[in-house]
């Protein structure tokens, strides 16, 4: 079986007995403890969700092809929208690589059998499956049009399903708190002999600082959306003016969450990247410590900038200027890291596959996000930029150019590891040639338009935006086109693709020195730590097409 | 003014033109934060293709060892960086406090905003769905909003303010040069977001203004009683009525006026009510009263901000919709 090639002599592994394999039927996965199986499962799940939410993409980016109406009225457009970005947020960016790839490699990278409270993380994966149902029921039964956001009071009075949305996120909130707080205890208590907190791979702080976000803006959220669901249901007048509330301060508690919750989103991705440009450069991470210690600046400094939502609002002048000033101070960390990355390429060995080719996508992608981010920190263009769609380009620049580039990047990187085969490396470029082109198309063009001032959220324009909308819809469909293929390919991969060995990429990090996919139990013992980003010692076999370490055995 | 970057353009690839006097300010903070993003992108890229290239794994190329943390670089690119948007929050900060602040002598134009129009108020206390303005002197917008949250966003003039039920809201702007610009609604606010669409417009002169001003403000009270109907009609369309009012028996959000009047409406709750002049004006000043069967109680009151002859005219209006 080529699961066990590779393995340390002595390591009892039976042949063909790994976590995919150990035990069958339904209920073997329903109710597994198994981190690997619940991440699995999460993974399953939140592509589900990127899809529902990719289509509605495609249907409000169809509407848009022409002014006027082309496929469907305002009210469906409103709900189409308010689908797409909330199950974007809530069901697949936010979830996406800190329970579904994060619950993969977390433990593995810790040399450690599972997270620190199993049944906990087996919750977490059941609680976003109510939330989700909850959320998506509620677009069955009618939708909800209030856009992601939910502001008042116009959600309090529109008469859509507001109340089972909210009641959805806030279930998710749970779920998303669960997974956090899980991967801190994790670890703090389970790293391995010889990983201090500076040898962890870089991976593990970036899945740290965002797991701190979850536990400490989670319950902010939660409580927003029970106020929310309070106002409507009982009219307790917190938000509604004409009962003495204030429906800017919804915005203030949203965005108390929901800024923070951007990190949620993006500090994962910047821990893929800081594995992946490594491993497939072979060459050391560079500025190991500036890497670390910007991902727990990001997650510090992302709770003090929620204000810059709001420079429109009619918030103080004063409160305008230090949120101004303090979201500036975001920049800094993200440069370093940016800068770090290129120069870990500096005399590599960097292999063009598909894992690395979202890696080197997402410096370009995520690079013009960072960059656009000053133009709306800035107060004086923000007035002018703010809802337009200069703003959706640049959220999209990093959500979909960071979060979901690197989530793409990282599946690429562990779905040998997860599933035990190569996919075809060809097709993988192609898709991710395809996903760069059609991404760039599509959002770069707004920001253009944006900047001549078309609104965002609209289902109608006058005519002299048509030019901008006709390349960014069609772009997006080169960009869908792009997605298809990679399901094509990682879906045919399970069937027909070449057995993984054991360390297809040459990575050092622990999940590399164990079988793929691992046995139920991760490792036969528990290992070593050593340097996750020293790959000299790793010496490329051609017998499995993997890399072999000389030093790790030699531990043994 | 702070504005030593200004740049006066038309429009240009990025931005559209300079009508008012603080886009040109505003527009060289733009233009100075894009070449700076331009010349880091450019580096990036261009450090990123070459490493690409220079390093890519091919027969007989193998990684070089290299440092793997170099202190001094690493603080020379944490801290340019550091001056680099330390001067671009004061330079966006400096001409926000301008863009921000009207000028004490400002002209004042009241502005309600509602599902789905913009109703500017004039110091005669006329009532219009545009903006009219002299040229050249400062315009002071203050708002508030009815029903939701929306914002006065005008692209020309580089202005945008979030309007809010419940509190006072203060745009300004001077615009020089005679003309019609778009004003849009940037906040969200349901089913015809898209359409709560307005135009400011410059006179071009102080009296050719005042003219309009005078001519609009009468219209209603000049209007002979045989054509008060005329009256009605305008105000049914500027005053937000048509928004959920229709007046060819098609349903929307309240009840149709096609051939309502003299007419019996069936009330929520029981009972019916007869279409008179009562009626109406108790459904204009006092709505959620008497709520006909089958609709919500979504409809704000105009008590006060219709005059008695307006709301005459309204009804005379209604009359003729058989």
């Amino acid at each position: 079986m080529a699961t066990v090639e590779g393995a340390a002599a002595g390591r009892k592994v039976a042949p063909g007995d790994d976590y995919l394999t150990h035990t069958h039927g339904f209920l073997s996965w329903a109710l597994t403890l198994d981190h690997k199986r619940i991440g699995i499962m999460y993974l399953v799940s939140i592509l589900a969700a990127f899809l529902l939410g990719g289509v509605a993409a495609l249907l409000v980016r169809t509407e848009l092809i022409a002014p006027g109406p082309t496929i469907m009225g305002p009210d469906a457009y409103n709900k189409m929208f308010t689908l797409h970005g909330a199950a974007m947020v809530f069901l697949f960016i936010i979830p996406g690589i800190p329970a579904a790839l994060g619950n993969f490699v977390l433990p593995l990278m810790l040399g450690a059998k599972d997270v620190a409270f199993p049944r906990l993380n087996l919750t977490s994966y059941w609680l976003w499956v109510i939330g989700a149902l909850c959320a998506v029921g509620a677009v069955v039964a009618g939708g909800v049009d209030t856009g992601w956001t939910f502001y008042t009071p116009y959600s309090t009075t529109t008469n859509t399903n507001v109340i089972a949305t909210t009641m959805g996120a806030f279930i998710l909130g749970f779920s998303s708190i669960f997974t956090g707080l899980n991967f801190i205890v994790t670890i703090h208590k389970l790293r391995p002999v010889g990983m201090t907190w500076f040898k962890m791979p870089l991976m593990l702080w970036a899945l740290y600082g965002t797991a701190a976000i979850q536990v400490l803006a989670t319950p902010v959220l939660g409580i927003t959306l029970l106020l929310l669901i309070a106002e409507r249901a009982l009219g307790v007048g917190i938000f509604d003016p004409a009962l003495g509330g204030d429906p800017v301060l919804y915005q203030h508690f949203f965005w108390f969450y929901s800024h923070p919750a951007v990190y949620i989103m993006i500090l994962p991705a910047m821990g893929v990247i800081s594995e992946v440009i490594a491993v497939h450069s072979r060459k050391h991470i560079f500025g190991y410590r500036f890497i670390a210690l910007s991902s727990i600046a990001i997650a510090a400094f992302g709770f003090l900038v929620w204000g810059h939502h709001m420079f429109t609002s009619g918030q103080s002048g004063m409160a305008n200027a230090i949120f101004s000033a303090l979201t500036f101070s975001v920049a800094i960390p993200s440069a370093i890291k940016v800068f770090n990355w290129l120069a870990t390429l500096y005399k590599g060995n960097i292999q063009l596959n598909g894992a690395m080719l979202y890696g080197l996508m997402f410096l370009v992608t995520f690079t013009i996000g960072g960059l656009t981010g000053l133009h709306l920190g800035a107060l004086a263009i923000d007035v002018h930029l703010h809802d337009t769609y200069f703003v959706v380009a640049h959220f999209h620049y990093v959500m979909f150019g960071g979060a979901v580039v690197a989530f793409m990047a990282g599946l690429h990187h562990w779905w040998p590891k997860m599933t035990g085969r190569m996919y075809d490396e060809r097709l993988a470029r192609i898709g991710a040639a395809l996903v760069f082109v059609g991404f760039n198309a599509t959002f770069f063009t707004q920001f253009v338009m944006g900047s001549h001032g078309m609104p965002r959220r609209y289902y109608d324009y006058t005519p002299g935006f048509a030019i901008y909308h006709q390349i960014s819809t069609i772009a997006s469909y080169v960009m869908a086109a792009g997605f298809f293929l990679t399901a094509y390919y990682l879906l045919h991969s399970l069937f027909r693709g070449r057995r993984a060995p054991m360390n297809p990429w040459g990575g050092n990090s622990l999940e590399w020195h164990t079988p793929s996919p691992p046995p139920h139990d991760n490792f036969a013992e528990t290992p070593v730590a050593e340097d996750p980003y020293d790959y000299t010692r790793l010496k490329r076999d051609p017998a499995t097409g993997g890399y072999l370490s000389t030093s790790y055995e030699g531990a043994r | 003014m702070h504005a030593w970057l200004a740049i006066d353009s038309g429009p240009g690839f990025w931005l559209p033109s300079q009508s008012s006097t603080t886009a040109p300010a505003v527009d060289g903070v733009f233009y100075a934060v894009t070449w700076i993003s331009a010349f880091f992108f450019v580096l990036i890229t261009a450090a990123l293709l070459y490493f690409v290239w220079r390093f890519r794994a091919r027969p007989g190329h193998e990684a070089a060892p290299s440092p793997s943390h170099h202190t001094p670089l690493e603080v020379t690119w944490t801290v340019i960086p550091l001056f680099i948007v330390v001067w671009i929050f004061w330079e966006g900060f400096t001409v926000f406090v301008d863009v921000a602040t009207p000028p004490a002598s400002s002209y004042e134009v009241q502005l309600t905003a509602q599902k789905w129009n913009w109703l500017f108020t004039y110091p005669t206390g006329y009532t219009d769905t545009d903006l009219h303005v002299p040229p050249g002197e400062p315009i002071r917008v203050v708002g508030t909003a009815v029903d939701v949250i929306h914002s006065f966003f005008v692209p020309e003039f580089r202005v945008k303010r979030d309007i809010v039920p419940g509190r006072y809201d203060e745009a300004w702007f001077r615009a020089d040069a005679p003309g019609r610009y778009q004003i849009y609604c940037a906040e969200y606010c349901g089913k015809d977001h898209s359409a709560m669409k307005a135009l400011v417009i410059v006179h071009p002169s102080r009296a050719d203004y005042e003219k309009w001003l005078a001519d609009a403000s009468d219209f209603i009270a000049k209007l002979p009683p045989e054509r008060l109907a005329e009256g009605g009609e305008k105000l049914f369309s500027q005053r937000g009525c048509k928004q959920c009012h229709s007046i060819d028996g098609s349903p929307g959000t309240g009840p149709s006026f096609k051939g309502i009047w003299g007419h019996e409406q069936p009330l929520q709750g029981g009972g019916v009510a007869q279409v008179d002049e009562n009626y109406v004006r108790q459904s204009i000043v006092d709505p959620h009263s008497q709520i006909v069967a089958g609709y919500q109680a979504v409809m704000p009151s105009f008590q006060g901000r219709l005059k008695d002859r307006e709301i005459t005219a309204l009804i005379e209006y209604i009359k003729t919709l058989q």
